[in-house]
């Protein structure tokens, strides 16, 4: 229905050809039917499933209940304000973090009950690409994208060097192997992590703020790898961003955060019609709303007269 | 008063909160050494970064000890008239005592606090986060072939501070003092046991290496991920690690030497 307009959106953008535009619509369409029942219904469409999700930080909630599911071969975008622990979202599904309730299945495992060598080698299988790239600062970009390689397969020299070349030609930076982690731009590291996060044909990749402090050019390099990575490999994507633009253009299914609860979950055309106050205000980028330009204080005269 | 009440509460809960989790921090490095057969590579590397590259600060320190020592063991001898003993006292001075100390102190200053540095900025970074979503075990790669590393070459260089101070002692006394060359030499040999005094030494520079490694590598990982929690993290570990090891120096000296 009004999937139309946002695949007008996904032409301009990803400028793929007309098949992978018709795979993605039909994604679209598929998303858009899913929000409906999603709530309630555990499926097995759903690679992570998010159940219940309290975490405390110091004595600050940061989530108080948090649903969320992320379906099979889909890019799915978590936005939010920044503070509501988007960040903390992915660190928990990757159980570096333990929450204090609640449940994250991957794949039908509970990440958080697994004991330390199950959930390594659950951990293969997951991708996650940090803000600030990651890479090992003593290693070229080549060792880089070698590393998980060399760390988990005693596969031959010859062979890994064909692996690594892959996918650094894959993101664009093959002429760039012999180059140290301190010499790149801040995109270039993003697509170096990228190809690292990759080389082990994870299931799942997690992009954490992917677009944050880029120039449009290198934005546009992104936006334009994750969406074809996630078609070619048939990855499952996870983007948290606050970039509504880049990130909605290519998603197939938002959930937007705050407060430490899901307020607004489906396709991006659903979202761009809604009228709740706090999608719009997070769509539109108003400075007040549902969430308050102030942060939380005592009242103003009384802090201005009372000292 | 009720807020510095809490505040006396909180630090005792801190610091008991840290002292709990730098032992199980231990106790999973410790575990994780075994793994370490298998990719020794990694600790020879660590093997140059921590012990190779303080070889050069432990020589001329030592050298200098040494030198020092013979210059002012003479002084006091001599009103004696007993300066043929110039050997003994460097050397009994040098392998029970200053090798171990001065070289810990000094391995604390110039491996531990890059240790600390390293992890702590690699945490800051975000490479132990992404190390752990690669599944590759931090503990295992990154902490254990740096805590074993430092724990071999800080007796190897306690070792070396001794044997080159003796050597500063024995070029000041000897060829610039004019002690004699055969009493300098024969009366060292007769008066050092073996057991007694150097192997103490070198089982208090085990010590020393265990202990400064334990704290640099627990300060890098344990410290708040900015510049400031990295360098407060980093002044810690060598003000830590000094007073340890001379904490320790008198435990150990009280229960070596003590008969």
């Amino acid at each position: 229905m009004t999937d139309s307009t946002s695949d007008n959106d996904r032409n301009t953008i990803v400028q793929s050809d007309s098949t992978v535009d018709a795979t993605l619509a039909a994604a679209a369409v598929t998303a858009g039917a899913a929000v409906t029942t999603e709530s309630t219904e555990q499926s097995s469409e759903n690679l992570v499933e998010i159940r219940g999700l309290h975490f405390t930080r110091g004595r600050k909630p940061i989530f108080t209940g948090l649903d969320i599911d992320i379906p099979r071969g889909k890019i799915t975008t978590i936005m939010g304000p920044s503070g509501t622990g988007k960040t903390t979202l992915l660190k928990i599904i990757g159980a570096q973090l333990k929450p204090r309730r609640g449940k994250v299945h991957f794949d039908g495992h509970n990440v958080h009950k697994l004991r330390r060598r199950k959930l390594f080698e659950l951990r293969k299988r997951m991708g996650m690409l940090f803000q600030s790239g990651a890479l090992l600062t003593d290693l070229t970009v080549f060792e880089n994208v070698a590393f998980p390689l060399r760390e988990h397969t005693e596969l031959p020299d010859r062979l890994i060097r064909h692996l690594v070349l892959m996918r650094l030609h894959a993101v664009g930076l093959r002429g760039a192997r012999d180059m140290k982690p301190a010499e790149l731009s801040g995109g270039m590291s993003r697509r170096v992590a990228l190809a690292r996060a990759l080389v082990l044909d994870p299931e799942i990749i997690m992009y954490d703020e992917p677009f944050t402090g880029q120039d449009p050019i290198s934005m546009g390099v992104l936006v334009e790898l994750i969406s074809k990575m996630n078609q070619a490999l048939g990855l499952t994507s996870v983007i948290v961003s606050h970039d509504i633009k880049e990130a909605l253009s290519i998603s197939d299914h938002v959930v937007i955060i705050s407060d430490g609860k899901v307020v607004a979950t489906g396709s991006p055309t659903r979202l761009a019609a809604s009228d709740s106050p706090w999608v719009r205000q997070f769509l539109d980028g108003a400075a007040d709303g549902p969430v308050p330009f102030q942060y939380a204080a005592p009242d103003y005269a009384d802090d201005l007269l009372g000292s | 008063m009720l807020d510095w009440l809490q505040q006396f509460g909180r630090f005792w809960i801190d610091l008991a909160g840290s002292f709990g989790r730098s032992h199980i921090f231990l106790s999973r490095i410790l575990l994780s050494i075994p793994s370490l057969v298998f990719r020794f590579s990694l600790v020879v590397k660590q093997l140059y970064a921590s012990g190779v590259l303080t070889l050069s600060i432990i020589l001329v320190s030592g050298l200098f000890v040494g030198m020092v020592l013979a210059l002012q063991g003479y002084n006091t001898l001599v009103g004696f008239g007993a300066e043929e003993s110039l050997g003994v006292v460097v050397a009994l001075t040098l392998v029970r005592e200053l090798g171990p100390v001065v070289s810990g102190l000094l391995f604390a200053g110039r491996a531990g606090s890059a240790m600390t540095a390293e992890i702590g900025l690699m945490k800051a970074t975000e490479q132990l986060a992404g190390l752990e979503m690669m599944a590759v075990d931090p503990y295992k790669r990154i902490f254990a072939p740096r805590f074993l590393a430092g724990f071999i070459a800080l007796p190897c260089l306690a070792a070396m501070f001794s044997a080159i101070g003796v050597l500063g002692g024995y070029l000041v006394g000897v060829e610039v003092l004019g002690v004699d060359d055969g009493a300098f030499w024969s009366q060292m040999k007769s008066a050092v046991n073996f057991v007694d005094d150097v192997v103490n030494g070198l089982i208090k520079a085990l010590v020393f290496g265990f202990v400064v490694c334990w704290i640099a590598i627990f300060q890098g990982a344990d410290c708040i991920p900015t510049s400031e929690g990295v360098s407060r993290a980093t002044t810690r570990t060598v003000v830590y690690s000094s007073l340890a090891i001379l904490g320790l120096d008198f435990l150990l000296t009280a229960v070596m030497f003590s008969v």
